[in-house]
């Protein structure tokens, strides 16, 4: 890996982990869990589309999307190279993961710059 | 070691990094490269279940898969949003399905092991000094801790209040 690369990815690792630290719990818990369920009353879609309107919450989800998958890449990679001990494929790895995840957040920054309706 | 060990079939093309040393000493012997390789007992793939702190920390890198299904769950959720009210629909019904909600709860677990191990760690990556004095792990931890119950809450806020 790119011996200059390397500190930023750490740091998107690091800031992703503390993003998903944070605010996954409280995301995950309403959005997966308790509104499907109807364990609480559901937002209506209408409140969920005129929230999304406003540019803050959109950077918001941004940051709340592509900063983890950094974090995945980077804890995944290196559970691949030293838990099945794939040295040999080391470059392969890193390339797929941190792509997975460009591809990601290229994809949030599509949706959300689209999302218009 | 000495120079006799240079009969390898794999000797020259070993990724050691560009690790060098010198392997002979006497004068005008060749230097040879390191071989980290040859001190090393081979490890079985399964040397993380060997050792409970070993599961736990295969088990910590093991919760981004589920930070990043959950990631790729709000995309999704998002992008319904800006394909209509029955995309959206859809996707909260698909949500509400026995696999799903299955995969949500294990997920949620992992994501709250976490956090947990997250904060539990800010302390040791984190070093806070006010005026000279290193502010203690725990403080650091509780100032986490804090931070997520109050952004949890600033969130639910959002989410609960969001129909009035």
């Amino acid at each position: 890996m790119n011996e200059r690369l390397t500190p930023f990815l750490w740091l998107l690792f690091s800031a992703g982990g503390t993003v998903a630290a944070l605010l996954f719990p409280v995301h995950v818990f309403l959005v997966a869990l308790a509104f499907p369920l109807g364990a609480l009353p559901a937002p209506s879609y209408e409140a969920l589309h005129g929230l999304v309107q406003h540019p803050l919450v959109r950077i918001y989800i941004f940051v709340l999307i592509s900063l983890p998958l950094f974090h995945w890449a980077h804890r995944f990679r290196y559970t691949l190279y030293d838990g099945l001990q794939l040295y040999h494929l080391t470059n392969l790895i890193a390339v797929l993961c941190y792509g997975a995840a460009l591809a990601g957040t290229a994809a949030t920054a599509y949706v959300l710059l689209t999302l218009t309706r | 070691m000495n120079g006799d060990m240079s009969g390898g079939a794999g000797l020259h093309h070993v990724g050691d990094g560009g690790m060098t040393r010198r392997a002979g000493l006497q004068p005008g012997h060749a230097y040879m490269r390191y071989h980290p390789k040859w001190y090393r007992r081979r490890m079985s793939v399964w040397w993380w279940l060997q050792k409970g702190s070993y599961a736990q920390f295969v088990l910590r890198e093991l919760t981004s898969v589920a930070v990043a299904f959950f990631a790729f769950i709000f995309l999704w959720q998002v992008w319904a949003l800006g394909q209509g009210p029955q995309a959206y629909a859809h996707v909260v019904a698909r949500l509400g399905t026995p696999l799903a909600v299955v995969l949500s709860v294990v997920g949620f677990v992992l994501v709250l092991y976490h956090t947990v191990t997250w904060f539990n760690l800010a302390p040791a990556a984190m070093v806070v000094r006010v005026s000279g004095r290193r502010v203690p792990g725990w403080m650091v931890a509780a100032a986490n801790y804090a931070a997520w119950v109050l952004l949890s809450a600033v969130v639910a806020w959002f989410f609960l209040g969001a129909n009035q």
